[in-house]
């Protein structure tokens, strides 16, 4: 069998794969240490009961949505506030109530976005929304 | 082979169809169940408004007073940009010949051309702003405030163009840089690329409070802005206006501006 | 059949490597204002739109004036036209790409574009645009390939592509008007709400296509063997010449209405246009270029032997689509925002990289001319020297 044009071809077909399979073979044998964010805030270890607005799965697979949803109901309809399953009343705001807890910012939030490598910039909360000053 | 790949254009383009129409249905399907999100100290309002009486405001405020300006961009961290071009603002004075084109007559007294109006977003009932935004990132809530979605505006100034009263800003260039005031940290900044606007405080009124501006004008002991129901016959600003002569900007244009201006008889000789 | 637009002269690919250069050039300055923002721009807060969005309006026009070819030839039979149908309809795709390629390029925050279609407003025209524009592309591709394929291959047009010419008619017709409304309904803009923009638009539209169209052809008969035919060309600038004259009437209508009724706000644009206002006469010299161009276009083709002659058809046709980009394509978008809502005066010029960007968006949509017009070309061709074959 005769490919027209054979050598062109082949040459495109190795240079798209190896382009293709970058990221896997630029990051070979550079395993990234896993994420600890940290809960060691003056505000969480002041809390008798360690308890997010959501149990800690539902926090870790659904925060951005519920953020998401906290932003829509702030926004466009003017909610203020968000009781939980278990009565508690939180305030809708990243700004003002996630990062009263969580007031370490780079050691929290960007501790799993990075590690994941979301770029600094996305998910771009920090671009409107003022983080909250870090002692170091 | 070339009747394949037809068929597989055509079964690829209804998919792309149907996935859009998922987004139309979607956005049509409306909110989910209800459940109370406001505050129980949170103001409101059937329609929110303002009256603003402009002799008590030169002649009550100290000479030069900004006060209400000054609060209402350091609360809401509004940059100062340095440039006309650029400039972002929510609330601003302007010559009378320029808050209302066109009603100049030129025999008014010399000093009243040079006095300032306050000027601001009109929050209109019929805003040409919110029904030109191709993406409802500027919208009228129910309490008649015009309101714009920073994270969903795409930037197209669609809204500046539609705007009679030149009440919109755009981020030029990254806001943050260019804030001069100390930082609010309660609320947010917002980035290039989006179009700003007075909110009429939303922010305050969810809380319980009255809009900056209103607050530090009654703190100067000045009282010339007013903010309440327009709606409610009862409220402080309905009863002002139903006892003074009041003027609005551009009212010919239908636009229904929520922004009243009382001119009382002042002295300027 | 898309492999034909890599074949071809030396100067094809001349063409196509310096449309890339501009083109290149352009992604170079627009990454600079997606990294800068739009302040490398000389748009501001009072004159919020400028090139990018009059460039959008004026592309609408030339996409929509395929229907001056279209309908003539689907509706009256009018044979001649069968041999450049093809060619507008691939003008009006290309120009399609570039107006949208210039909303894009005007956006703020360009990475949420989609939003447009994620949140679907029914009451802003600007989202009523974007899917006229979208759907017109797809017309034009779909009909002028189809319209090709057949020619290639000496068949009858598919019939499920007869309705769609039948719509992509009125639909042409819409997407200008749509356009025009985006302007025509903003209180804030008196020079601007006006009912007959649209008019105006379709008026000038049904100029400034014909014009680039006979300018396309004539070049495509000195550089290939494919003669659109004289018929043709000469049927395109009677109608350019009435379209013209109804053009500049309705701009005409303008005049008379602002004038005559001596209301300010209407006469303040004009004015700021052609004479200045207030001592602001930024686009005064451009404004009288369009006159002077305008003047040059008519009586070039009013008289009979100018306008059946070439050379002069081409030089009338450049006049025409100089003058009408003129006056749609920088004045009166500009002249919109002049004065401001607040009665001040603040002029608008575009900057160095605004205008690098304008023309790489023009460079994309000549690639995509040029390589469409070579894949055209080389089969009407082929087509025609098959036919010549059979008949000997």
């Amino acid at each position: 069998m005769k490919i027209y044009d054979g050598k062109f071809i082949i040459a495109g077909l190795v240079a798209f794969i190896g382009l293709a399979t970058f990221p896997i073979w630029s990051n070979i044998g550079k395993a990234s240490p896993l994420p600890e964010p940290k809960l060691d805030t003056p505000a969480i270890q002041q809390m008798e009961q360690k308890q997010c607005v959501l149990t800690r799965d539902e926090m870790r697979t659904g925060h951005m949505r519920l953020l998401d949803e906290w932003r829509i109901e702030v926004v466009r309809n003017g909610g203020r506030i968000y009781t939980a399953t278990d009565g508690k009343i939180y305030e809708m705001s990243l700004q003002n109530e996630c990062m009263r807890c969580h007031s370490n910012k780079t050691r929290f939030c960007d501790a799993c976005h990075s590690y994941v490598g979301l770029p600094n910039s996305t998910p771009y909360c920090w671009t409107c929304h003022i983080a909250p000053r870090e002692k170091d | 082979m070339e009747a394949s790949r037809r068929k597989f254009l055509r079964i690829g383009g209804a998919c792309a169809l149907g996935l859009g129409a998922l987004g139309i249905s979607d956005a049509l399907a409306g909110s989910s169940e209800e459940r109370e999100t406001k505050r129980a100290e949170a103001l409101s309002a059937a329609r929110w408004g303002m009256a603003i009486d402009m002799k008590k405001c030169w002649e009550n405020g100290k000479p030069g007073c900004i006060e209400c300006i000054l609060a209402c961009h350091a609360c809401h961290n509004v940059p100062d940009i340095g440039n006309r071009k650029e400039e972002i603002k929510w609330l601003w004075t302007e010559k009378y010949e320029n808050a209302f084109p066109g009603q100049l007559s030129g025999l008014e007294p010399p000093a009243f051309r040079e006095r300032p109006f306050l000027v601001l977003c009109n929050h209109c009932a019929n805003a040409p702003c919110a029904r030109v935004c191709p993406t409802r990132a500027t919208f009228k809530r129910a309490d008649g405030i015009t309101m714009i979605d920073y994270h969903r505006c795409i930037g197209c100034r669609y809204c500046m163009a539609a705007c009679p009263y030149g009440a919109r800003s755009f981020n030029f260039k990254e806001p943050r840089e260019h804030i001069k005031t100390e930082l609010n940290r309660a609320f947010p900044t917002r980035e290039r690329g989006v179009v700003e606007n007075c909110n009429f405080c939303e922010e305050r009124l969810g809380a319980g409070k009255v809009p900056a501006c209103v607050e530090a004008c009654e703190k100067q002991n000045c009282g010339a802005m007013v903010f309440g129901d327009l709606e409610d016959p009862g409220s402080k600003v309905r009863k002002l206006l139903a006892a003074h002569f009041s003027i609005r900007r551009k009212p010919e244009l239908g636009t229904e501006p929520g922004v009243y201006y009382i001119i009382q008889g002042a002295h300027y000789a | 059949m898309l492999d034909r637009a890599l074949t071809g002269s030396s100067m094809y690919y001349k063409l196509l490597g310096v449309l890339l250069i501009l083109a290149a050039m352009g992604l170079a300055a627009f990454c600079i204002q997606y990294s800068r923002g739009l302040t490398v721009t000389g748009m501001s807060r009072d004159v919020s739109w400028g090139i990018y969005i009059a460039q959008f309006t004026f592309l609408v026009g030339i996409a929509a004036s395929a229907v001056v070819v279209v309908l003539p030839l689907y509706i009256h039979n009018m044979k001649e036209f069968g041999k450049i149908t093809v060619l507008a309809e691939f003008l009006a795709a290309a120009s399609v790409v570039m107006s949208l390629l210039f909303v894009f390029v005007d956006l703020g925050k360009p990475s949420r574009i989609l939003n447009i279609i994620l949140y679907p407003s029914a009451g802003s025209i600007l989202f009523w645009d974007v899917v006229a524009l979208s759907g017109y592309l797809l017309l034009n591709l779909v009909i002028g390939w189809n319209t090709l394929e057949a020619e290639r291959r000496g068949t009858a047009l598919p019939r499920w592509v007869t309705p769609l010419i039948y719509i992509s008619i009125p639909w042409a017709v819409s997407i200008h008007t749509v356009t025009a409304f985006i302007y025509a309904g903003l209180p804030a803009r008196q020079y601007w709400l006006s009912a007959i923009l649209a008019a105006r638009f379709l008026a000038s539209a049904f100029c400034s296509g014909p014009a680039l169209l006979i300018v396309l052809c004539w070049l495509v008969k000195k550089h290939s063997r494919f003669d659109p035919g004289k018929d043709a060309i000469g049927k395109l600038a009677i109608i350019m010449t009435y379209a013209m004259l109804t053009s500049l009437f309705f701009l005409g209508l303008e005049f008379f209405t602002a004038f005559y009724s001596g209301i300010p706000s209407h006469m303040e644009a004009l004015k700021y246009l052609f004479i200045g206002l207030n001592g602001h006469s930024g686009l005064v010299t451009l404004s009288w270029l369009f006159v002077a161009l305008a003047a040059a276009a008519v009586v070039l083709l009013l008289s009979p032997n100018t306008r059946k002659n070439e050379g002069m058809l081409a030089a009338a046709a450049g006049c025409v689509f100089a003058s009408m980009w003129i006056e749609k394509g920088v004045t009166l978008v500009v002249a919109g925002f002049i004065p401001n809502p607040l009665g001040k005066i603040f002029e608008y010029a575009p900057t160095f990289p605004e205008l690098t960007i304008a023309l790489g968006v023009w460079a994309v949509g000549f690639f995509i001319l040029a390589a469409l017009y070579r894949i055209a070309v080389s089969v009407k061709v082929e087509a025609a020297g098959q036919a010549v074959f059979r008949i000997d």
